[in-house]
């Protein structure tokens, strides 16, 4: 690296303000607000609080509740990213394929990335909704019991699949980027070496996707753990009967609609130590192992 | 080993006709370099020969079998690419096996076949290695080896000494060469490297904007090139090409030399043209050049020069040229060093 000194001792500071004062103001303000009341605990009526140590972190992990909630949370966001990206990756394949209008079906598939969650959520609320959903007319009408407002498994599928069908496009991207850095004779060299089909996939061209892929279980992991709020809220608001309250949704529910403040404040805390685990995992491990050349 | 036949190969993209009409017919066990300038076809003829590019009209025959639909993997053919296209993420000895396992091969087979290819090749201490660990000239073993280990009809190489260093590239050239020999498995070879060529081939194929120029022995393109494309193509530095209306301007042609009616090329190359001794006999072609630039290249010089006319003409003097820049020197020719074309650019005579 080259070190470059700047003439203006000003200057530096005042071309990165902006992001500081991003980071300092919506990431460095309320983490350390968060740090802070997770060792607080109110009162009923919210008149003060007082210092209660780690009673609050021990009060979350014997809570059935939030392990129910950890258990929730691992199982949407590991099914969310591999069926999204299991969806990419095919669709990426078949895109790689086409010859012919190839730009037209990869804009057509970037297309969902642009939905914001709480309306994507809608979309399939809509679809799905027992009373009104096209869809969930269709799957009654072929004898499926459909009722994801009573079926905790049927909710945590549409969840799911609304979450997924969302972060296809990002994975498709990184996909297709993947797939077109493959060299060509690789390819070449494979199908001489009698390798076609499934099998060259699979034996070739998945495991040159590794980097790719697993860049893309990490940031979809995190995706499923933290940006689905608005697709739970939207679609099933952490129900029924709690089905589908993911971390994220607890602190919500127990910060914001139930005020407790204190336990709130040390779920997020740990739902912090979670996303520094995965980014060092990242950096460490999988920045690594799986590169090439 | 198989004898490969091309039939009026064509091969067309919308409109432009890439290959147009290409007809050879390679040996047994003979080794055969495709040359000519970048863009000229020679790859897109290797790969269809492979099956990596359909053709749009004629045949290819491997050992007699007519190949124009049939897979790649099932053309019994091997290939060598110009970057290796090594598989990352496996091991050298994986590398080697691929292509076996893929064929079903016993597995006490292919540790045989891939411990014979590694003695031979040298590669024995990396067989467990990446190929990212591998340097150049490695990577360009391991390469051979993947082709030879599955000991095809035929051995396709395309460019694949032209990742390496100039020294490198002369000691893989004797190696292939050698191996090639000692298998005698039909090959076929591409570079734009008419040095490479001439080194390696027992025949040279020329091709130039999709069609061949011209087949035969590397000497006999050398000697006897039938087009003046050839002529400036093969051997370096090439042969210097004179319009024949230009006669009399500079330089001069002895009345018994047979040449084609109306207007000609002649051809003569730096290496045929020496100084003209003053008390000498006459040579069968005299030119007098204005010495513009002297290239010292080892164990002999290039002089470039220009005649009255303003036409360039090189020749090569061994050791150190006497002459010195701005000098008028008098170089002849022999009448059998001489190469007449006729105004097609055809060969005469």
């Amino acid at each position: 690296m080259q070190s470059v000194v700047f003439p203006n001792k000003v200057l530096p500071y005042l071309l990165l303000a902006p992001q500081i004062v991003l980071t300092v103001v919506f990431f460095f303000w309320p983490a350390s607000q968060a740090l802070y009341q997770s060792v607080l605990r109110e009162d009923p009526f919210g008149l003060k609080s007082g210092f209660v140590g780690l009673a609050n972190f021990r009060a979350i992990l014997a809570n059935p509740d939030y392990l129910h909630s950890l258990q929730v949370t691992v199982v949407f966001s590991l099914a969310t990213a591999l069926l999204s990206m299991a969806l990419a990756l095919l669709l990426a394949t078949s895109a790689d394929r086409v010859v012919r209008g190839r730009n037209v079906y990869r804009t057509l598939l970037i297309w969902p990335y642009a939905v914001a969650p709480a309306v994507a959520g809608m979309l399939w609320l809509f679809m799905f909704n027992p009373a009104m959903g096209t869809f969930a007319y269709i799957l009654r009408r072929n004898g499926f019991v459909w009722d994801p407002l009573l079926n905790g498994n049927q909710a945590m599928w549409l969840v799911i699949v609304a979450a997924a069908w969302k972060q296809i496009s990002y994975n498709f991207l990184f996909f297709v980027a993947g797939l077109q850095a493959i060299p060509k004779s690789l390819i070449e060299a494979a199908s001489i070496d009698g390798a076609r089909g499934t099998k060259r996939f699979w034996t070739i061209v998945f495991p040159l996707l590794a980097p790719t892929t697993f860049f893309l279980l990490v940031v979809n992991t995190v995706y499923a753990f933290f940006d689905t709020f608005g697709i739970i809220h939207a679609v099933t608001g952490g129900g029924p009967a709690k089905a589908t309250e993911t971390l994220v949704y607890k602190v919500y529910n127990d910060g914001f609609v139930n005020l407790d403040l204190g336990s709130s404040a040390a779920q997020s805390v740990i739902l912090m130590i979670i996303v520094v685990a995965l980014t060092a995992f990242q950096f460490r491990f999988v920045e690594k192992r799986v590169h090439y050349s | 080993m198989a004898e490969i036949t091309l039939k009026d190969v064509r091969k067309s993209y919308g409109t432009v006709e890439a290959i147009k009409g290409v007809s050879l017919d390679i040996d047994d066990g003979e080794f055969v370099v495709l040359v000519g300038p970048s863009g000229c076809g020679k790859s897109t003829l290797l790969r269809m020969i492979a099956g990596l590019e359909g053709i749009t009209g004629g045949d290819i025959l491997i050992g007699g079998r007519q190949v124009n639909d049939v897979e790649p993997a099932e053309r019994d053919i091997a290939m060598v690419f110009q970057n290796y296209a090594l598989y990352p993420h496996m091991t050298v000895r994986q590398n080697l096996a691929y292509g076996l396992k893929n064929r079903k091969t016993p597995s006490a087979e292919i540790d045989r076949r891939i411990a014979a290819a590694a003695k031979t090749l040298e590669i024995e201490p990396y067989l467990d290695r990446k190929p990212r660990q591998l340097s150049g000239g490695q990577r360009q073993r391991v390469a051979m080896g993947r082709a030879i280990v599955r000991q095809p009809a035929a051995f396709l190489f395309d460019e694949p000494l032209s990742n390496l260093d100039a020294k490198l590239r002369g000691q893989m050239r004797i190696e292939i060469k050698r191996l090639q020999r000692s298998l005698g498995t039909t090959s076929v070879y591409v570079t734009h490297d008419q040095m490479e060529a001439m080194t390696l081939a027992d025949r040279l194929v020329v091709v130039s904007a999709g069609r061949i120029e011209q087949v035969g022995t590397p000497l006999e393109l050398y000697e006897k090139p039938a087009t003046t494309f050839v002529a400036t193509f093969i051997g370096s530095p090439s042969m210097n090409l004179l319009h024949g209306r230009d006669a009399s301007a500079g330089w001069s042609l002895a009345p018994d030399v047979a040449r084609p009616n109306g207007d000609f090329t002649l051809g003569v190359r730096p290496e045929d043209l020496s100084p003209i001794l003053a008390n000498g006999p006459a040579p069968a072609f005299e030119a007098t050049v204005r010495v513009d630039g002297i290239e010292l290249v080892g164990a002999e010089s290039l002089l470039h020069g220009r005649l009255e006319n303003g036409s360039e003409l090189i020749f090569r003097v061994s050791g150190r040229a006497r002459n010195a820049i701005g000098d008028a020197v008098k170089v002849g020719a022999s009448a059998d060093a001489l190469h007449m074309f006729d105004a097609n650019g055809h060969r005469f005579g």
